[in-house]
């Protein structure tokens, strides 16, 4: 059964009985897909941001970073920061001091960087509305193929010697008092709410502004308009989307929505993949705050690898979902 | 009593210093609040997360950035 049900009941009352819309025609397709989708993105949202909170309470990156250091066997070191990165607490504001902090505890420039790739590339949140929107094996790809990118470019990047490429100062910080938090189940929960509200507060214009895109897109453009452009036949559609995402920067949770629709117009699977991980993982001001740490020549070599890695996930969907 | 917070300029961060003034100002604390960009005081104090609220030198038991959590934290810093 579809756990959806009752939302789409809402939805079709709400639209063809209040609003009075004729149903199949343009205009309650559009409304009623906005308003069905609308409610159960936020409703995932919240659910999935909760528990995931939850779990992140128990990752904190002091732990990560003791762990990470005594790490012994090399790529399994890339493998495990990528895994990591998954649940850990990332958002552009902490890049700078966990990046210290991971040098500061001796954790290899490689490894870190498994872990700096994962986080933002493969997000929890994408991932279970993947898996909400089109299916658990989609979710699944998603996150092997972005586990693998973070694990094997940390690893070649270790191999490049490159820490002649951070700023001195980095490594001159010491830390002068450790610290640990005690949290109890009940902070852990007050926290994950706490949190909650605090990202549905900040991101549910986005997805509304999303779905509403999304909706349009549903009700008015014809269903094979991007075929031609986006489809899995043209060959540079993969490159050309990532190189879009790039100057575009927004959460996964507003692109989930878009790309949902590209997908339903005609665009192949790999190729909105790679728009919706180039917009939330290869992000400008990301990159600005970076460069508090990092010299500009190893950005460019952090962004490319990601890139290849996104580009090359693209052109995996792309073989592997017909 | 000292206040900082410290962090990494993101939006975040700017708006926990808000919070921080704010609370300040509505209960007539009397202390001295800083705001720092400076990343490496961070790490210095054993954290990697952004941004942190430090207490006459100590990073808060901060539960969460909402205001409640934030008072809460100034208030027991007081005592």
């Amino acid at each position: 059964m579809d756990i959806f049900a009752p939302i789409q009941w809402f939805a079709d009352w709400l639209v063809y009985t209040i609003f009075n819309t004729t149903k199949g025609s343009q205009l309650g397709n559009t409304v009623n897909f906005f308003v069905y989708d609308t409610i159960k993105i936020l409703l995932l949202l919240s659910a999935i941001i909760f528990v995931v909170s939850l779990i992140r309470s128990y990752f904190p990156p002091e732990k990560t970073k003791k762990f990470l250091s005594k790490a012994k066997f090399p790529i399994l070191n890339n493998l495990s920061a990528a895994l990591v990165g998954i649940v850990t607490p990332f958002c552009s504001c902490s890049a700078v001091p966990l990046f210290i902090g991971f040098v500061e505890a001796g954790v290899p420039l490689g490894v870190t960087f498994s872990f700096l790739i994962s986080a933002p590339m493969v997000n929890e949140v994408a991932l279970v509305l993947l898996w909400g929107l089109f299916g658990w094996k989609i979710a699944l790809i998603y996150i092997v193929s972005g586990v693998t990118i973070a694990t094997v470019a940390g690893w070649v990047m270790g191999k490049l010697k490159l820490e002649k490429w951070v700023e001195e100062f980095v490594y001159k910080v010491k830390i002068k008092q450790a610290y640990e938090k005690k949290l109890t189940i009940k902070d852990r929960a007050h926290y994950a709410k706490e949190y909650m509200v605090d990202i549905v507060k900040s991101i549910w214009v986005y997805v509304v502004i999303g779905v509403g895109i999304g909706a349009l897109m549903h009700g008015y453009a014809p269903n094979d308009l991007l075929v031609k452009y986006a489809g899995p036949n043209n060959f540079f559609a993969v490159p050309l989307a990532v190189l879009i995402g790039i100057p575009l920067y927004s959460n996964a949770a507003g692109t989930i929505p878009i790309v949902s629709v590209l997908i339903a117009k005609g665009m192949a699977m790999g190729t909105a993949l790679a728009f919706m991980m180039a917009v939330t993982a290869l992000s400008l001001p990301e990159f600005i705050i970076l460069k508090k740490v990092l010299k500009p020549k190893l950005i460019v070599i952090y962004a490319s690898i990601v890139g290849l890695g996104i580009i090359f996930t693209g052109y995996l969907f792309n073989v592997l979902i017909r | 009593m000292r206040i900082a917070v410290l962090g990494s300029g993101c939006a975040t961060c700017k708006r926990l210093h808000e919070t921080v003034e704010s609370v300040v100002a509505k209960e007539k604390i009397d202390a001295e609040v800083e705001y720092s960009t400076d990343v490496t005081k961070i790490v210095e104090l054993g954290l990697m997360h952004s941004p942190v609220l430090v207490i006459n030198g100590k990073p808060a038991d901060l539960k969460s950035n909402s205001e409640n959590d934030v008072k809460e934290a100034i208030l027991s810093g007081l005592e």
